[in-house]
């Protein structure tokens, strides 16, 4: 029994994980604190945000409103306790103007209570849980992405439109998994053959392709960002449903990142996006072309979305004429959002939440030949997210 | 019907069996020399990383596991001659700590070389489709994983079961003092055992590599599932991790994919489509602690 039960503490020991996070400092007078993804599967996600975030500093030489800016950038290495520890140092020792960065939505609502106690304003540029745009809604957070529902409201209703009848949803079991599943039962109304809810941050997908071939769905809509994503396309592929049964998916599990990885198995899958590369505006082709010529390939959803929330700060900080610490005036000057994003144009819902366009992308190749989303039309115009209602702001 | 629990059992056995693959190494390290090495997952996260990095530089993906596998085991002779020899001696707490270190250490260096990002392994082109066996459809290169784990199962079991060497390993893990006594060379046996287990792991790492993702800590998660292996199975018995790892692979597969329509049955949808995940993960947890409670020693223990 003595060894067995060694055996099992050791085991234990193996849960706790490890190693410091890095940061990169340089001293000015703005100060972002920039936490996301940037280790592991999910890490293709919030390198995407950090480069759009990056470029968009760059395009302002390095300030935020003219005055020099600091970007502290930290990994959450997709682990909630390491999220809450960084977030205690950027809050407490470095005392940031500002948030932004996180993907995934159970690690925005570790850190969200922290950062809204401390009157610090958080802009997501990406996680869009549903908490913070109804029940639990603050002040202090401004969601330049889409509330997690969005796009998959986008996707049901496309799949409505074209007359699926049975379709199997996946998706992690984490708050923006719920946020999915709700958010595309909200338009679609036909038969759900069933609901599959997978461990956030699973790889492999055997056990839920053999329920899904025994299902027998005319379409399965799976939301799985990053590495989940990747081999989960890989795996339907290989193990041969690509031939009966149409993939449809949020932008997050179809944009450059997965396509990048799993190549031409993608052609012809339609996806939902709030953002696309070929979206017809100034802002957008500049972008763009920036982002490809500094990293070499071209930019997802996610690098828009940290482009964006870059962009508001500067905005606000420039409406408010550095006057950070008057939190009033930044709010009305970040509720006024006066940039144009590169998404054309959104306003701020009263619970902080985009109301915006969503559009319709099928993958496919461009001229150039290469493996990439493509803008077929607009499915929601000026939609707002569905808990705007439940939002008392104080 | 039919049709769907044969796929899942598949999908069990090859879990299953590339579990087995590093429980091996684990249950005759920790029988023959009593030492816990927690670092048997790293073995296994070099394995896949040395098999993506020569893959790419050779082109072929046989060259790559065969040199991945060579060059884990130099690494794992070497590791045990420099480091884990000294703690042998030594109680379990502190083999703990220092091999818990030897991930710390392992994890930082991968990151130094390959990044933080998980490295690029793809399936063979000519095994990346399906193939069709019996009524339906089944992946390709799962079905090389199955062949190529029962294949090493049952060398392995030759090897411990028939020949001088595996009557050797045997005794050593039954009463070591006393084989020693007899005039066998304990502690080269033990250096090969090592070395063998950490080609073993990077069979493993290389053959689950392309399927889910070669990454920083991919060791860990695994490893935990190995320990459980082998603690069902009986601590130093290549029969007990076998049995182990098709009962800790099968449980594992066909609950994640039973419960949650199993609990449907009696409760809401909302219910149950939260409790049948979180219930799928900790079942081969309940597996364990049943077994434990029925025979304390494991299924099969080598010292019995």
């Amino acid at each position: 029994m003595r060894p067995a039960r060694h055996l099992i503490a050791a085991a234990a020991l193996l849960v706790l994980a490890t190693s410091a996070y890095c940061a990169e400092v340089a001293k000015t007078t703005v100060k972002v604190g920039f936490l996301s993804t940037l280790s592991g599967p999910g890490a293709g996600l919030g390198i995407d945000i950090r480069d759009g975030f990056n470029l968009a500093m760059k395009t302002l030489n390095g300030k935020l409103g003219g005055l020099p800016a600091e970007v502290i950038i930290a990994d959450d290495q997709q682990k909630p306790e390491v999220a809450q520890q960084v977030t205690e140092k950027f809050l407490k020792k470095d005392k940031v103007d500002f948030m932004t960065g996180i993907v995934f939505s159970n690690l925005m609502l570790a850190v969200g209570p922290a950062v809204f106690a401390n009157q610090t304003y958080y802009i997501s540029a990406n996680a869009g849980p549903s908490q913070y745009a109804g029940a639990e809604c603050s002040t202090f957070y401004f969601n330049v992405a889409s509330q997690n529902d969005g796009l998959h409201e986008a996707v049901g209703k496309y799949v409505q439109d074209k007359g699926f009848k049975n379709v199997v949803l996946v998706a992690p079991n984490y708050p923006g998994g719920t946020d999915a599943m709700s958010g595309f039962k909200r338009f679609y109304k036909g038969k759900i053959g069933e609901e599959i809810y997978t461990k956030l941050g699973q790889l492999d997908y055997a056990a839920e392709l053999a329920q899904i071939r025994s299902l027998k769905p005319d379409a399965v809509f799976f939301f799985l960002p990053g590495g989940m994503g990747i081999n989960f396309v890989k795996q339907f592929v290989a193990a041969g449903l690509s031939a009966d049964t149409q993939l449809f998916a949020p932008g997050f599990a179809a944009d450059e990142d997965i396509i990048k990885a799993v190549g031409a198995p993608m052609l012809g899958m339609f996806n939902s996006s709030n953002w696309a590369h070929d979206l017809d505006n100034a802002e957008n082709k500049r972008f763009v072309a920036d982002f490809q010529k500094d990293y070499g390939r071209l930019p997802s959803l996610y690098a828009s979305l940290g482009y964006d929330a870059a962009m508001l700060m500067n905005a606000a900080v420039r409406d408010v004429k550095g006057k950070l610490d008057d939190k009033t005036a930044v709010r009305r000057a970040l509720e006024a959002k006066r940039f144009k994003s590169v998404r054309g144009e959104f306003t701020f819902n009263t619970n902080h939440n985009p109301i915006q366009n969503y559009y319709l992308r099928v993958i496919g190749k461009d001229a150039q030949g290469r493996i990439t989303n493509k803008t077929m039309g607009t499915i929601f115009t000026n939609h707002p997210d569905a808990y705007v209602a439940q939002c008392k702001m104080q | 019907m039919t049709q769907l629990i044969l796929e899942q059992a598949l999908n069990g056995l090859q879990f299953g069996l590339m579990l087995f693959l590093l429980a091996a190494g684990l249950t005759l390290v920790f029988g023959i020399m009593d030492m816990i090495n927690l670092a048997h997952g790293s073995l296994y996260m070099a394995g896949a990383y040395l098999t993506a990095a020569a893959t790419q530089a050779s082109g072929s993906f046989m060259v790559g596991i065969a040199t991945a596998m060579l060059a884990t085991a130099v690494l794992g002779a070497l590791v045990e001659v420099t480091l884990l020899r000294r703690l042998y001696a030594r109680n379990h707490l502190a083999q703990v700590l220092a091999t818990f270190a030897l991930i710390l250490i392992a994890n930082e260096v991968v990151r130094m070389i390959w990044g933080a990002q998980p490295v690029l392994l793809n399936t063979p082109e000519e095994l990346a489709g399906p193939v069709r066996i019996g009524g339906f459809l089944y992946p390709a290169y799962r079905l090389l994983i199955i062949a190529v784990g029962a294949l090493v199962a049952g060398l392995l079991y030759l090897l411990v079961s028939r020949t001088r060497v595996g009557m050797w390993v045997r005794a050593g893990a039954s009463n070591r003092e006393m084989t020693e006594a007899l005039g066998i060379n304990v502690r080269l046996l033990f250096t090969a055992v090592f070395a063998a287990g950490a080609a073993l792991c990077a069979l493993a790492g290389a053959m689950l590599g392309p399927l889910l993702a070669v990454q920083v800590g991919m060791g860990e998660s695994i490893l935990i599932l190995a320990f459980v292996v082998i603690v069902i199975g009986g601590i130093g018995s290549i029969r007990g991790a076998l049995v182990g790892s098709l009962l800790v692979g099968l449980v594992d597969t066909l609950g994640r994919a039973a419960l949650p329509s199993l609990l449907r049955t009696f409760l809401s949808s909302e219910i149950a489509s939260n409790l049948g995940p979180a219930l799928a993960s900790v079942l081969i947890y309940v597996l364990m602690a049943s077994i434990l409670v029925w025979r304390p020693e494991g299924l099969f223990p080598a010292r019995s």
